[in-house]
């Protein structure tokens, strides 16, 4: 049951991704209540799975690596799904669904059966600590999404050629203020992760922080995005700059996500 | 019955010759009513705009109605006749029916896809069906062109982009800001092409507009009209932090704002964008400005390419347009010809036959015992019935009467054909 039904969410995601680069080419009304159907559908889909896992695991499925790839993705629609309440970029969906779809099918991929829990995982924390970093690394994807948008739009304005998308892409202080907000949103919560992150370690192994590969990259992470912030407050980057940047925070997310799951070692082995 | 019409456009005709065939103003009215009175007209609109005057017309006889078109125009405007020969162009039928869809559809217009001529088409429609110079055929087709010309702007992208200097540059402020109603614009010198562009921001929803000028006096005078702000020209600079959109226009033969006072600038305002725009010749601003991270400078040939690219997208939808239009023409092509008395003649025939045939099936099966010679007469006084009644309407459409199509929308409602039905015969 499980498997069809996140085989069914990700074969969505893959219609979405399909018809997300279609209206990049080719895009109208009709294509993007086409993705947003499409999208929302598998979001539903999803849904179901997570809770199902919940239910038949005990406890939030994010203990494996196939459920924190399949969770990451589905927080990535979440936050899409709520800035399009605010910010209508259905466009948006162009350039983030290939990121989730990618996601999916590498969780796709990885080992699905529910194991048994290690004592060390068997805490409150485990809940709290990884919806908090879920979340936050979601909404930096998002801002990846949005600094992409902005890049190709400015490159129309500087450039002078007002060709392809230019007509359909929002402005670039609309652009610029959603990367702002996304970056507002997930570096709290980032900050949160670590933090809760601490707290747990100190619980679970008596130290607060133990140097490992996982929490260095945290930590290299959560520098980056603070000096987006701060650049943007204090010297005013903001535009090409703070896109530029919240572009290299997630590759560095994505870096610190596959990078040490191919190492495997540490005490986030479990991830 | 046929669609026909006469007129002239900027293509045939130039603007004296335009102006003094306009129907404008009262003349309209008194142009109208004597169009529709003339003999070989059954129904009339005139369409007068700057661009175009033209005479839709229901005739019968072409070639007799193109000289008694003809002669009403050189009378009505008093201008020699002659002169008329190389100005008019006349189509009629189905080329009469795709001229005036193209004309809706705004592809027949100087700068294809500008909205307005939609605009006159309906209030040239309503103001003769206010005098009632219209009737069927001309009511239908007007509705059809009025239905295609929203079709064209609907599925095609004829109308989007901007065709203007001025207008261009909105839409570019457009795509750099998100809610023009918080910008503010500042206006350098002055000069046709600027003033226009500042106004349409305005319009657009610019918060104010700025007015700096060599002359302080001048820049007073503008700044009123555009209800602002006049600044010092020595300190235009120093305003360039409050301000998001300068457009600028100066008589100056060499740059006025250098990179290094842009860069200044752009500090003191925490690199909020700007948006600058150089109409002047010889350029006013350093180009190299439009390096600067968050700046987006335009000069006049900038804007001009992005003009031309705009309109280079507007022709390729004019091909999209005009397929649509060909399939409208035949769809009213279908209707035009349901008019026609055959068709109308073999519906009301075909709904006799099948009222006779439902009530003899009703009867047959309620009557038993009854032999075949029974059944013969019965079907027989049933077929004289229908026969009788629809004789005298048959023989009224097929009499060659000038109001044909009104005996034929008229015979169709009283005996409930619909026109789809008709057309299928």
């Amino acid at each position: 049951m499980g498997v069809i039904l996140f085989e069914l969410a990700l074969t969505f995601y893959f219609a979405a991704t399909i018809v997300g680069i279609l209206e990049l080419f080719r895009g109208s009304k009709i294509t993007s209540r086409i993705i947003l159907l499409l999208a929302g559908t598998g979001f539903g889909i999803h849904t179901v799975n997570i809770i199902y896992r919940y239910v038949a695991a005990g406890h939030i499925p994010i203990t494996n690596a196939h459920e924190a790839t399949s969770f990451f993705s589905w927080c990535i629609i979440l936050i899409f799904f709520i800035l399009q309440f605010r910010y209508r970029v259905i466009l948006l969906s162009s350039f983030i669904m290939p990121v989730v779809f990618v996601l999916m099918l590498s969780s796709s991929m990885l080992p699905r059966e529910i194991k048994p829990l290690s004592p060390v995982l068997q805490s409150y924390w485990l809940g709290i600590h990884t919806v908090f970093a879920f979340l936050g690394n979601a909404a930096f994807a998002l801002a990846f999404g949005i600094g992409s948008m902005y890049l190709v739009q400015e490159h129309y304005v500087k450039s002078k050629h007002l060709g392809g998308l230019f007509e359909r892409l929002p402005s670039l202080q609309t652009l610029d203020e959603i990367n702002y907000r996304l970056i507002t949103i997930g570096f709290p919560l980032l900050t949160l992760a670590i933090i809760t992150g601490a707290l747990w370690a100190e619980s679970a192994w008596g130290s607060y922080w133990n140097w490992d590969p996982r929490e260095v990259w945290s930590l290299i992470t959560w520098f980056i995005y603070a000096i987006i912030l701060h650049a943007r407050l204090t010297a005013g980057w903001r535009g090409r700059r703070a896109a530029l940047l919240s572009i290299v925070g997630f590759l560095t997310i994505l870096i610190a996500f596959f990078g040490i799951k191919l190492l495997q070692k540490g005490l986030h082995v479990f991830l | 019955m046929k669609v026909f019409v006469v007129g002239l456009n900027h293509k045939t005709a130039d603007i004296d010759v335009r102006e003094k065939l306009a129907f404008n103003g009262s003349k309209l009215e008194d142009g109208l009513i004597r169009f529709k009175e003339l003999p070989e007209v059954q129904e009339a609109i005139i369409l007068s705009t700057c661009n175009r005057v033209e005479l839709y017309a229901n005739v019968s006889d072409t070639i007799k109605a193109y000289e008694s078109i003809k002669t009403f125009l050189s009378e009505f405007h008093s201008i020699n006749k002659g002169s008329l020969d190389n100005a008019l162009y006349i189509y009629d039928n189905v080329n009469a029916v795709r001229h005036l869809f193209r004309v809706a559809s705004s592809l027949d217009s100087m700068v294809i896809g500008e909205p307005q001529i939609l605009g006159q088409l309906k209030d040239a429609f309503e103001f003769a069906l206010e005098k009632k110079t219209t009737g069927i055929l001309l009511n239908k087709l007007m509705k059809k062109a009025i239905s295609v010309a929203k079709k064209v702007r609907t599925e095609t992208r004829i109308a989007e982009n901007a065709v203007s200097i001025s207008f261009a540059a909105v839409e570019l402020a457009r795509k750099i800001f998100t809610d023009l109603s918080k910008r503010v614009c500042m206006l350098l010198g002055a000069g046709e092409m600027a003033e226009l562009a500042a106004r349409h921001l305005l319009n657009n929803g610019v918060k104010e507009v700025m007015v700096s000028n060599r002359t302080y006096e001048r820049a007073c005078e503008l700044a009123k009209e555009f209800r602002g702000k006049p600044i010092k020209f020595d300190e235009f600079i120093d305003e360039m932090v409050h301000t998001d959109i300068v457009i600028c226009s100066t008589g100056a033969p060499k740059y006025i704002l250098m990179k290094s006072q842009m860069q200044k600038v752009m500090k003191e305002r925490k690199q909020r964008q700007v948006f600058i725009i150089d109409i002047s010749v010889p350029r006013n601003i350093d180009p190299e400005i439009n390096d600067l991270d968050n700046v987006y400078l335009y000069n006049i040939d900038d804007l001009q390419s992005v003009v031309d690219a705009n309109m280079f997208e507007r022709q390729k939808e004019a091909e999209k347009a005009e397929k649509i239009i060909e399939e409208e023409i035949e769809t009213f092509l279908k209707w035009q010809s349901s008019l026609d008395s055959v068709p109308t003649i073999i519906a009301l025939r075909d709904k006799a036959e099948e009222i006779k045939k439902e009530e003899l099936d009703k009867l047959l099966n309620k009557i038993s015992g009854i032999g075949e010679k029974d059944k013969e007469a019965i079907e027989y006084m049933a077929t004289a019935i229908i026969n009788k009644i629809i004789h005298p309407p048959t023989m009224a459409l097929k009499e060659d009467t000038e109001d044909k199509d009104i005996m034929i929308a008229v015979i169709k409602k009283l005996y409930g054909i619909n026109g789809e039905d008709a057309e299928k015969e």
